[in-house]
């Protein structure tokens, strides 16, 4: 389609979004990484089943890491659209980059943390 | 074996029994039980004492009755199995039995999640079929749970609690039989609206011949406000409160409810008077023991017999 | 299996101290079953805490195993060789496992990492449910298979108690009432019949009460 996307958004394909482990995304929050989203089909829709409802389930939990650790959960998100949706697809890329961009770098990559809060 | 109980001597001589009940404080101020007690003096038969009731640290049930009985009045000792374990309880007996208490009431124990301390552990050593079992062995086999012989055996005449609005009601009149099998000589329920359920209730008891072996004493506590009768039945387990009767305190202005709560006392009474197999009534009137008199004269129960 | 819940983040943090060389020990068997201290729990605790100490600047070391299972002394001796790389050995087994872990690297510090609570089942996936509480003197014969020292609040042996509201405990609306479920199985056998029957007391000489216990076969030791 030729839209464009943040270029700050790298792009990892899997069949599903139901292959994506906790530990995928816990090691790339490990290696600095400021945001990880899923995209995944339309609810109802995925092409092998409930793939995308697992994913769903695994992104809320590690919501909850991501808070326990201090990151915060916002760094995550699951996202749905269809194959043909583009507009969508580059859309959900601006909206997570704004919202993470807001949300500072994680301060994982090489931050030192304010000691003194 | 026959005990100094008056309760139990109402109940040979085939009378109506009125028993109520006293809460001690949360504190050691005896004058507290007191009080109470005058409000209960030649009102009725018998005055429970509660044990720790729902879960909340108060003054114990054994030295409230003690102070009771100093007042000319006839205590029944309420036990919990919640928190000591058999041998606090048959030592508890013992102690009862040597200051002149005549009755016991044995029970489970509201779990301690509800009280002021969620965080401890229970005991739960007995229950409280076995407690009534443990009692009756002591009193009449001069025995205690181990075995070993009782010098000076415990005089005590056996109660306990049912709860014809628990569930599974099918088994309700089977676990009272379980507790006469035990030695239990008289219950009193848990506070009953639901006149028609207990009607039930006592059909299936009398059907197993349980009435004639021990006193039902019907439970009845005055409501004071809509308030209290919605909390009764949205938030006490094992309450059964019937919608007529919220919208019949309801439909009461706010300064009326008290004495409609009353009212509805009365009636009730009225009605589990004539209720076949019914041998008596519990007033619990919980922190408004004042209004018991009133309650027991409005109802035709007094004066109460001379034993 | 034994049932256990993971300990808060921070609280597993502040018992680590200032120890930053950390063995993390999962364990394959029952914390495995029950998501909570497998070679996966042990995946996400370990990146966790690279998470957190990579936040604060802190060089640390976190190695990640496995064992078999820690309650017996040969799966527990295959760390010997590099336990003395770590300052701390972080366990995910159960209580009996960080135990025996204890036992055997004496000077080592062994740290739990995992609250264990109970024996129990699986009720679906993500779903534990307790079943038994070691009384060491099973009735479950006579109560339709179904335990009233376990799934009973208050452990009555001739219960429902009075807070028994539609088959729920007065402890908590999401538990089943104990008795509830025994005087149904009971009806579904035809055994109601044995309600009527009083439990004699319990004798808890064989449970946790008399004491820590200990079970020997003769005939197996070598």
């Amino acid at each position: 389609m030729r839209l464009s996307y943040p270029s700050n958004v790298k792009v990892i394909k899997v069949p599903c979004t139901g292959r994506v482990d906790i530990l995928l995304i816990l090691h790339a929050f490990e290696k600095g990484v400021d945001g990880v989203y899923l995209a995944g089909c339309m609810e109802g829709e995925c092409h092998f089943l409930r793939g995308n409802l697992r994913a769903k389930q695994r992104v809320q939990y590690v919501k909850g890491l991501l808070e326990e650790v201090g990151l915060g959960g916002d760094r995550v998100e699951m996202f749905n659209m269809s194959a043909s949706q583009g507009q969508r697809f580059a859309q959900v890329a601006q909206e997570m980059t704004e919202r993470v961009r807001s949300l500072g770098p994680s301060p994982v990559r090489g931050g030192l943390r304010d000691d003194s809060r | 074996m026959k005990t100094n109980s008056k309760i139990e001597k109402i109940w040979e001589s085939g009378g109506f029994i009125v028993t109520s009940e006293c809460g001690p404080p949360r504190g050691a101020d005896g004058d507290v039980v007191r009080r109470k007690g005058e409000f209960l003096r030649g009102v009725v038969d018998g005055v429970n004492v509660t044990d720790n009731q729902t879960s909340v640290v108060r003054m114990s049930s054994l030295s409230a009755c003690v102070i009771l009985k100093g007042m000319g009045l006839e205590p029944i000792l309420q036990m919990v199995c919640r928190d000591r374990n058999r041998i606090a309880l048959q030592s508890d007996i013992l102690g009862a039995a040597a200051l002149g208490i005549n009755n016991v009431l044995c029970l489970s124990g509201d779990h301690q999640k509800f009280g002021d301390h969620p965080q401890g552990k229970n005991v739960y050593d007995i229950d409280s079929v076995q407690l009534i079992q443990t009692v009756c062995r002591m009193r009449d086999e001069g025995k205690f749970l181990g075995g070993d012989e009782i010098k000076g055996k415990p005089v005590i005449f056996i109660g306990a609690a049912e709860n014809p609005f628990a569930d599974p009601f099918e088994i309700r009149a089977a676990r009272l039989g379980k507790k006469v099998k035990a030695g239990c000589q008289f219950i009193q329920t848990q506070c009953i609206y639901n006149l028609e359920k207990f009607s039930r209730w006592m059909e299936m008891v009398c059907d197993r011949g349980l009435h004639e072996k021990c006193a039902i004493l019907a439970g009845v506590t005055p409501m004071k406000s809509v308030g209290m009768a919605r909390y009764m039945k949205n938030n006490v387990p094992g309450m059964d409160v019937p919608d007529d009767m919220i919208e019949r305190m309801k439909g009461t202005p706010k300064e009326k409810q008290a004495e409609e709560g009353i009212k509805i006392c009365v009636e009730s009474i009225e009605k589990l008077k004539e209720i076949p197999g019914v041998r008596g009534i519990h007033i619990m009137a919980i922190e408004w023991e004042e209004k018991v008199a009133e309650i027991v004269k409005a109802a035709g129960l007094l004066p109460r017999p001379e034993v | 299996m034994i049932v256990g819940n993971r300990k808060e983040f921070k609280e597993i943090v502040e018992m680590l101290g200032s120890n930053r060389r950390v063995l993390l020990l999962g364990c394959n068997e029952c914390v495995t079953v029950c998501g909570v201290g497998g070679e996966k729990e042990v995946g996400v605790l370990a990146s966790e805490l690279r998470i957190h100490w990579k936040t604060a600047g802190e060089t640390f070391e976190v190695r990640e195993h496995t064992l078999e299972r820690q309650c017996d002394y040969e799966y527990i001796d295959q760390v010997r060789s590099f336990v003395g790389d770590y300052d701390v050995i972080l366990s995910m087994a159960c209580g009996a496992g960080v135990q025996y872990v204890a036992e055997a690297y004496r000077t080592k510090l062994v740290m739990p990492a995992v609250n264990t609570t109970f024996l129990g089942v699986t009720l679906e996936q993500g779903v534990w449910s307790e079943r038994c509480q070691g009384c060491g003197a099973c009735i479950l014969d006579m109560t339709g298979g179904v335990c009233p020292i376990a799934r009973c609040a208050k452990s009555l042996m001739n219960g429902p108690c009075g807070g028994s509201s539609e088959g729920k405990c007065e402890v908590d609306r999401e538990v089943d009432c104990g008795w509830q479920l025994i005087i149904d199985r009971l009806t579904e056998l035809g055994q109601l019949d044995r309600y009527e029957d009083i439990m004699p007391v319990k004798d808890w000489r064989s449970s946790r009460e008399a004491g820590p216990r200990k079970r020997i076969r003769e005939d197996l030791k070598l």
